[in-house]
């Protein structure tokens, strides 16, 4: 018999990945694009409209941000999830799972659409 | 004499309170800990709100731009990194006492396995970091 | 008066006529060497006999004597009133688990939970006697030995607040003991425990808050079994998702 017939080993997944993904890579990022460019600490030439454009045009960096983006959201669905659970909502298991995991769904749609756009 | 009869007697059920996490630190860093993926989630939309005003034009994206530059905006990334940093650290921690790493027939001891994590987790910054300045 | 002394507050309980615990303070004497278990008998030999709860070894490996001290679960057998002195201590029944009568909780819970993870050897094939014992060498031992220290004292299903927002979760103890006998060489049996073990009561409930793991008097880390347990269990689901002809 095996443990196929819950998916919660899929979300696991997924959540790990992302898991990884914001450890290793999230912080660096925040504090480039939420604090050292707004706070100036960058210069012109880098941050300049132009520069921007074509960095985050290339192919592979939309690679990488689709990763960089993507996954941890489903990192924040699965956690959610179950900070809801560990707060008593255990009444709303389904809505809840549907809602975390929709919601990192859309996410990844909106990020392919926004990185085809760019 | 017939066989007493068990009155059975009434169990007491304590009830759990939701502030459960408020009774010692432990529980508090749990939750925080769990919190952190909100603050990673906002962030990471906010991001990808830059990206799509990149890709609208020059104008969209220095009007973005200037919105983050506000108190406000830069408050909620100091808050979110250190949240960012609260989970890097503890996911190295708990995935090295989870996924036990042999070598040569030892098991690695976890707190070398997370050192090993942070000094990957320091390089692969850098290099983003180099990348995003000079590439 | 010049012996020092010690004040326990205890929850009483008597479902004949209390309709919600109560607490009971007590002086005891403060001797260096007591524990709080020292403390509870001296109590119901000298002072109060009616004060009710469970203990046997003494010593910390029969599990029985498990209850919140100052509000951590401990054994109180091993919980020093020499780390506690001159504060007063505050002695409660287990926490999440029903109270029957003062310090006494209902472990029925536990018990059928331990026995869904089947906590003993399976076989698929049985080795005649005459071929001897299955034998195991020291590294198939290392490899569950850990797991296999636990001596069923509920404090971890005390300390996890899963357990106490949800009572189907299946607990700490239960898994760490399922797993120990998954790792056991000599076992065959992980196909028959899975559906328990990896069902939504089981580790998926789980949220690695790991108070399990910092509560064990034996240092069995049921915290990382269930983890372990949910990696395995995912690898499985991976493989029989993408290679389902691997199956049967």
């Amino acid at each position: 018999m095996t443990a196929r017939k819950t998916s919660e080993p899929f979300w696991w997944a997924l959540f790990s990945a992302g898991g990884v993904v914001a450890a290793f890579l999230v912080p660096i990022h925040l504090f480039l694009h939420g604090i050292a460019v707004p706070l100036g600490w960058v210069s012109a030439d880098v941050t300049s409209y132009e520069r921007m454009r074509a960095l985050f045009g290339h192919q592979l960096v939309k690679i990488y941000l689709f990763v960089l983006i993507a996954l941890p959201l489903y990192h924040w669905a699965h956690r959610f999830r179950f900070t809801l659970y560990d707060l008593g909502l255990k009444d709303l298991r389904t809505p809840i799972a549907i809602l975390c995991y929709g919601a990192a769904v859309i996410g990844t749609v909106a990020t392919v659409w926004v990185l085809l756009l760019v | 004499m017939n066989a007493p009869t068990a009155e059975k007697a009434r169990l007491y059920y304590p009830k759990m309170p939701v502030t459960w996490w408020l009774r010692n630190l432990r529980y508090f860093l749990f939750m925080m800990r769990e919190l952190s993926s909100v603050f990673i989630a906002i962030f990471l939309v906010v991001f990808l709100v830059q990206i799509a005003a990149l890709a609208r034009g020059p104008e969209a994206y220095t009007t973005f731009m200037r919105k983050l530059e506000s108190p406000g905006w830069i408050i909620f990334h100091v808050v979110a990194l250190l949240f960012a940093l609260y989970h890097s650290y503890t996911w190295f921690d708990l995935t090295s006492k989870v996924q036990v790493v042999r070598l040569g027939g030892r098991q690695v001891p976890p707190p070398r396995v997370t050192a090993v994590n942070i000094g990957l987790w320091l390089v692969l910054s850098l290099v983003i970091l180099l990348l995003f300045l000079f590439a | 008066m010049n012996d020092p002394t010690i004040t326990l507050k205890v929850t009483r309980y008597r479902p004949e006529h209390d309709s919600a615990p109560s607490a009971q303070i007590y002086t005891v004497p403060y001797r260096q060497d007591w524990v709080v278990l020292d403390a509870l008998n001296y109590i119901k030999d000298k002072i109060d006999g009616t004060l009710t709860f469970r203990w046997s070894c003494r010593m910390g490996v029969c599990g029985s004597c498990g209850m919140m001290v100052n509000g951590v679960p401990k054994l109180t057998c091993a919980a020093f009133l020499r780390d506690y002195y001159p504060h007063g201590i505050q002695v409660e029944p287990l926490k999440n688990f029903p109270i029957i009568r003062d310090l006494v909780i209902d472990m029925s819970d536990f018990m059928q939970k331990l026995r869904s993870v089947k906590p003993w050897i399976i076989r698929e094939t049985e080795k005649p006697l005459s071929e001897g014992e299955y034998l195991q060498t020291p590294e198939e031992l290392e490899a569950y030995k850990q797991f296999s220290m636990c001596i069923n004292c509920m404090l971890c299903y005390a300390a996890c607040p899963v357990y106490g927002l949800e009572p189907t979760f299946l607990g700490p103890a239960a898994i760490a003991l399922g797993y120990r006998y998954n790792l056991d060489s000599r076992d065959q049996g992980r196909k028959e425990r899975q559906p328990i073990i990896a069902s939504h009561e089981g580790i998926w409930e789980c949220t690695f808050v790991s108070e399990c793991t910092v509560v064990c008097p034996k240092d069995v880390d049921p915290a990382a079994a269930i983890q372990r347990s949910k990696v395995n269990t995912t690898l499985d689901w991976f493989k029989s998702v993408l290679l389902p002809w691997g199956e049967r």
